[in-house]
């Protein structure tokens, strides 16, 4: 039971932490744009040197 | 080393070898143990026996296998999409070899019967500051990389990475308070039921934050890249964020039905463990819908077979946990081999399996390479650690299901009508079923092994250039 004297508030602190972190994040425009973050990802190019030099040898 | 021009790749390639090498002998402690359970002749001396092999499998497989996986994913992921080198190259190199230190020290004090005896941190002090002293340099590594990063967005990757960093901080040292009396020796500074609510709200949120949501983030990146495809829904990942944060902490005292714990608070843990269904499922069908339009890329490409593969396993046993976590469903599943074939669902259908496609993901990036050496050798590997799981689980759904069921049967005038040895003779086939299971995904390890150390040795360490940022509207 005196577990819970601790982890309880613990509990509590930690979820207005996170809600400060979202409100945050919200006010510093993360979230403005919920399209774009997923394409730039992929416009990455994490390709070996050895990879896009195969690429352009024989263009598909 | 210290060039801000190429992407620090150097310690990345040094966690994804050794994920690769610490899977392999988690694995095959784990498999030991699970001999052991079939030929009891093999528990050999005090130092082998499977009650001090067991914790080495489980911190093997989760914090030396997981944990360098998710080093090694977590560090490339954050630069590549950040576009900016690591924060401070000497701190990220402590990680890496203060990591490998803890790791050692694990294989060395638990077969020598050192340990707290709290599950999943057994761990002694001196150990646990060691983990505590590289964990905060990770962290500072990890934030320092977010706080230069060249794009004024932080992807989605490294939000659920971030909140991996900061709660295994949080349970760890919470959960590892303890006074110590000898070096090798401590008392836990909580006892009795408060010890088992503190220990299992650290337990189940390991889980949810070490072994769920860092290894969630791993999927948020690696699956839309495999697939060439944006995550389905970049929205929906955002909301599965923030829903997985605000109640994963409450669902720990599942772990604790029908025992000391207030009855309440076993009711409070249930409900909080069903409403998690919903995140997680969310989840899980926004990485699974991602391949909507190139369903037939997964015809040929066997890493993205362990990508999804693993994700369908992540639907599976998070729909498994919230049934269980019932207290009428858990009053026949509690104690039983069903939890372990549970965890496993879990940890080699999901962990295991996101991993390795990730990590095959890696290689060749790393390497200076087209592709792994053999892509053959990769679908035999996904064919093998399929076959394998769905042999573990399968056993142990059914030898679980019957121990529960045999130890609650009782005759017409209220005695037991089994021993408990009667259960365990039942369940004899099944432990038989569930080594075979698991020798045959270790031996996927091995092939994964040879293909990985072949493709290294065919290329060259490259450190990757920072490409210039590409013009983009906010």
């Amino acid at each position: 039971m005196e577990s819970l004297y601790l982890l309880i508030p613990l509990s509590v602190l930690l979820v207005f932490l996170i809600g400060l972190i979202f409100w945050w994040s919200v006010r510093s425009g993360q979230f403005d744009d919920l399209e774009g973050p997923g394409w730039r990802v992929l416009q990455d190019d994490d390709k070996s040197v050895a990879d896009r030099a195969n690429e352009e040898k024989t263009p598909d | 080393m210290e060039n801000q021009a190429t992407y620090n790749y150097h310690v990345v390639r040094q966690f994804s070898i050794m994920t690769v090498i610490w899977g392999i002998v988690g694995m095959l402690v784990g498999v030991i143990c699970a001999a052991q359970m079939y030929w009891p002749e093999l528990n050999i001396g005090p130092y082998l026996h499977f009650g001090r092999l067991r914790p080495l499998h489980t911190n093997a497989v989760i914090f030396a296998f997981g944990g360098c996986a998710l080093f090694a994913t977590s560090y490339y992921v954050v630069q590549r999409t950040c576009n900016t080198r690591l924060f401070c190259d000497k701190l990220a190199a402590f990680t890496f070899w203060g990591w490998q230190l803890v790791i050692v020290l694990a294989a060395i004090t638990l077969p020598l019967g050192f340990t707290s005896g709290k599950e999943y941190a057994e761990l002694e002090w001196p150990i646990d500051i060691l983990i505590t002293i590289v964990w905060v340099a990770y962290a500072v590594v990890f934030f320092g990389t977010i706080a230069k990063r060249k794009v004024q967005h932080i992807y989605v990757a490294n939000w659920f990475f971030a909140a991996f960093i900061l709660a295994v901080a949080l349970l760890h040292i919470v959960n590892s308070l303890a006074v110590p009396v000898t070096l090798t020796k401590s008392y836990s500074v909580y006892a009795g039921a408060v010890d088992a609510m503190v220990q299992w709200w650290y337990g189940h949120n390991a889980v949810g934050f070490f072994l769920t949501a860092a290894f969630l983030g791993m999927m948020y990146y690696f699956v839309p890249k495999q697939a060439g495809r944006p995550v389905y829904s970049y929205r929906l990942s955002v909301v599965h964020f923030w829903a997985l944060i605000f109640t994963y902490m409450w669902a720990g005292p599942h772990h604790l039905h029908y025992t000391a714990l207030p009855d309440w608070t076993q009711s409070l843990g249930m409900v909080f463990s069903l409403i998690l269904l919903a995140p997680s499922w969310g989840g899980m069908i926004n990485g699974i819908m991602t391949l909507s339009g190139a369903w037939h890329k997964l015809r040929s490409d066997p890493i993205l077979k362990f990508l999804i593969t693993a994700l369908s396993f992540y639907g599976m046993s998070t729909f498994e946990g919230p049934m269980m976590s019932i207290k009428t469903v858990n009053a026949l599943s509690h104690y039983t081999d069903w939890t372990v074939g549970h965890v496993h669902s879990g940890a080699l259908g999901w962990v295991a399996m996101v991993s390795i496609g990730s990590i095959y993901y890696l290689i060749p990036r790393l390497f200076n390479r087209e592709q792994m050496h053999s892509i053959k050798l990769i679908e035999a590997h996904f064919w093998l650690a399929t076959v394998g799981v769905v042999l573990y689980i399968a056993s142990m759904w059914i030898a679980g299901v019957t121990q529960g069921l045999m130890w609650r049967a009782v005759n017409a005038d209220g005695t037991l009508m089994y021993a408990f040895i009667d259960a365990v003779k039942a369940s004899y086939p099944y432990y038989l079923i569930r080594f075979l299971g698991g020798a045959i995904f270790l031996s996927g390890m091995f092939l994964m092994l040879y293909n990985v150390l072949r493709t290294a040795f065919d290329g060259k360490a490259v450190d990757a250039q920072i490409p210039a940022i590409a013009a983009h509207a906010h």
